[in-house]
């Protein structure tokens, strides 16, 4: 009893299913990468500013975000939120786990954009004279951002790829359709496939369209 | 009628889930590291007939979705006739998957040793699997050993995704003494936990592995910014950019 | 840090005394004294690390001496002046001495993200305040006065080194400082493209009334427009002059040993 024999007919039915759960996850990717990306910027003022409580509080949720499973982040999330008087969806849930998670390498990637920026941009930003939050605002950040835009893309791959977790609170993403459907006409294979094949599809085709971007920068430069 | 059972009592059990979560992190290393060498020995070699099968590998693996990965060669293999224990299809997975992205640290390890060292071996008239094995990689070893230990790491992270196929490590007994007590929220913040400590003691033992490698290879390291979630690094914002109000 | 005794205050823009400053082991500049009067150009030549770099990055704050004064047309550059004497200042007092001092680079630094005219803008803009309409206006006027009239609109990317330099004097000269330093902006020029940053920097030096101190490797250029010429030698300051004397014939034996090497090249 194995499902050798690839049914297409099976295969093409599925798609339009399949393609609900498509949106889903790209909603999910979209917004979580959004959050993310603030989050992550929001994590970096507070490094920057030095305050006395707030910031290493922050470097150390950052670090504990960093080294535990986004998949229990996941469900710590879903469980706890409720009980904290904050009901939302388990979409949503996944959208702050999500966002949480990759905040914690947006910060990290700002910070080492940041870093890598001359020395000579300090000393000219000092030399004439212009206010510290005007550096911040005018200066660093947007060459910082500009500079890390290839590594944030990677993010968002990632993150598109992370969005199957979702399905196991409940969001009927990608992953969770595919499921269903092989549980409920006990055929796997199809599904599966097709779902791999999609995710591997986006990721890979975005992930060249980056590259080809990088070096296309690299040139000009 | 006995009382109804609380966290504490479910403790021993969710404790039982760190040798299992540790031992599928070590062996899924363990396959990842041989995948990585050989990965990245094909993607580097003169040969297309090795440099595509290899190329390809490391794109499909690290270009899809893990968990997909995993729930394929959990549901899907076994109606091709090839039906592997839950433990072995996590570990392969984990293995290939992880293989695939540390391919990149070991190439950038074999390029990090100079030129010389091969011409000279080439020159001596040394064959090439001894110049391989005996001279560019114990060289290439201490400069890889920082960012494995940075994988290690990742590498505990992820194996939390083989609780969904049914393996009994630490998430798994969390989500089921999360259901049988009908609260989830305090097991799960436990489990962040716990995994952060093992990240913490995962990543001490790195650092002491990086020292003693270095100096084995006769290197002063430079700088302690190695592995582990709390490792830092200095910084070249100046300290007038910095202070209360950013 | 150490006072020292100090020319009468209507003398010296800049008045610098007993600067000292070590990078670990390596002592780079040795209890340097250095004045330059208003409306006076000063040029400083000698080999790499001898500091004659460090001292121009000290004279605007860059670098803090480990010892030593430093006076910018009568305030101290690292100390504050109160009833009770001189008390050790911060970055934020720094900066408001730093107002009268302005630097041209060796590597321009200018912001890669803006137009030449938004580089020449931002410090109109935000660190004088100037609306919108006259720093523009007078952006303009400043990138005119080097010959960029036509370059306004350009990236640092699509303009020659020399181009990029002579809008990095201009955005520099917005401050109206009183005295500029010149940090070898020629060194990282291509050979033909020096030419015109010094012709910017000639015309500077004849038509305002700014002081100058000048780090060069460029002697006939120091030579054509300085007063007096400083060789400095291993931190320290080994002969003192005016052009006629320091370049043509010079005292030290460093000195002659050290133009010898520059002028055959």
């Amino acid at each position: 009893m194995s499902g050798f024999h690839w049914d297409w007919g099976f295969a093409w039915s599925i798609v339009p299913e399949l393609l609900e759960g498509v949106v889903v996850t790209v909603i999910a990717t979209v917004l979580g990468s959004l959050l993310a990306f603030a989050l992550g910027l929001v994590w970096t003022f507070v490094r920057i500013a030095q305050l006395r409580v707030i910031t290493p509080a922050v470097w150390f949720l950052v670090q504990f975000i960093r080294g535990t499973p986004l998949l229990i982040q996941l469900y710590f999330l879903f469980y706890v939120l409720p009980t904290w008087g904050i009901t939302v969806s388990g979409l949503a849930t996944g959208i702050i786990a999500l966002g949480l998670f990759f905040s914690a390498y947006t910060a990290e990637i700002y910070r080492a954009g940041i870093e890598d920026l001359p020395a000579g941009q300090w000393e000219a930003a000092l030399t004439l004279g212009l206010p510290v939050h005007r550096v911040w605002l005018g200066i660093i950040l947007p060459q910082a951002i500009r500079a890390v835009l290839p590594v944030l893309g990677n993010v968002v791959i990632s993150m598109f790829k992370q969005t199957a977790l979702l399905s196991t609170i409940t969001v009927l993403e990608l992953l969770a359709h595919g499921m269903s459907i092989g549980q409920m006409t006990y055929r796997f294979v199809e599904p599966l496939t097709l779902v791999g094949a999609i995710y591997f599809a986006v990721s890979y085709l975005s992930a060249r369209a980056i590259r080809s971007l990088e070096t296309k920068d690299e040139i000009r430069a | 009628m006995q009382p109804p059972k609380t966290l504490l009592d479910f403790i021993p059990f969710f404790l039982g889930g760190i040798p299992v979560t540790l031992e599928i992190t070590f062996v899924a290393m363990a396959v990842a590291i041989p995948v990585a060498v050989v990965l990245a020995l094909g993607r580097m070699s003169r040969h297309a007939v090795l440099r595509w099968p290899a190329g390809f590998v490391i794109e499909f693996f690290r270009g899809s979705s893990a968990l997909v990965q995993l729930f394929w060669a959990f549901y899907v293999l076994p109606l091709f006739g090839i039906t592997l224990p839950p433990l072995l299809c996590g570990v392969l997975v984990l293995g290939l998957n992880e293989g695939s992205y540390m391919s990149e640290v070991v190439r950038a390890g074999l390029e990090a040793v100079p030129k010389g060292q091969r011409e000279a071996g080439v020159a001596l008239g040394l064959p090439a699997r001894y110049r391989l094995f005996r001279i560019i990689l114990p060289q290439a070893l201490p400069l890889m050993v920082p960012p494995f230990g940075n994988e290690l790491i990742t590498m505990l992270k992820f194996t939390a995704l083989v609780s969904l196929v049914t393996i009994q490590d630490l998430s798994f007994r969390a989500s089921l003494i999360g259901s049988t007590l009908g609260e989830s929220g305090p097991i799960f913040g436990l489990t962040i936990v716990v995994y952060f400590v093992l990240a913490l003691i995962l990543g001490g033992g790195m650092r002491l592995l990086e020292r003693w490698v270095a100096r084995r290879a006769g290197r002063q390291l430079a700088q302690a910014a190695g592995a582990g979630p709390l490792a830092r690094a200095p910084s070249s914002i100046p300290a007038w950019a910095v202070g209360a109000g950013g | 840090m150490k006072s020292a005794p100090e020319p009468p205050l209507s003398e010296a823009l800049l008045s610098m005394r007993g600067i000292s400053k070590s990078y670990g082991e390596r002592k780079i500049l040795d209890r340097i004294d250095l004045d330059v009067a208003p409306r006076e150009k000063v040029a400083v030549i000698g080999p790499s690390g001898s500091g004659k770099t460090t001292i121009l990055r000290a004279a605007i704050g860059l670098v803090k001496p480990d010892e030593g004064t430093i006076r910018i047309d009568g305030a101290y550059l690292w100390h504050e002046q109160t009833p009770h004497g001189l008390r050790p200042a911060g970055e934020r007092h720094a900066r408001k001495v730093r107002r009268a001092v302005g630097i041209v680079f060796q590597q321009f630094n200018l912001f890669p993200h803006m137009t030449a005219l938004e580089n020449v803008r931002e410090p109109l803009v935000h660190a004088l305040g100037l609306p919108r309409r006259e720093s523009d206006a007078r952006a303009r006027d400043l990138l005119g006065q080097v010959g960029l009239k036509d370059h306004l609109g350009k990236h640092p990317a699509q303009l020659s080194g020399g181009q990029q330099q002579r809008v990095a004097i201009a955005r520099s000269l917005a401050l109206q400082p009183k005295i500029m330093l010149f940090d070898e902006v020629t060194s990282a020029l291509d050979p033909e493209l020096v030419g015109e940053v010094l012709r910017v920097v000639r015309d500077l030096a004849h038509a305002s009334d700014m002081s100058m101190l000048i780090v060069t490797h460029e002697i006939s250029f120091a030579a054509d427009i300085a007063d007096r010429v400083l060789m400095f030698d291993a931190g320290k300051i080994v002969e003192a002059g005016p052009p006629s004397q320091v370049l043509k014939n010079p005292v030290n034996p460093r000195t002659r040993q050290f133009l010898r090497a520059v002028l055959e090249r």
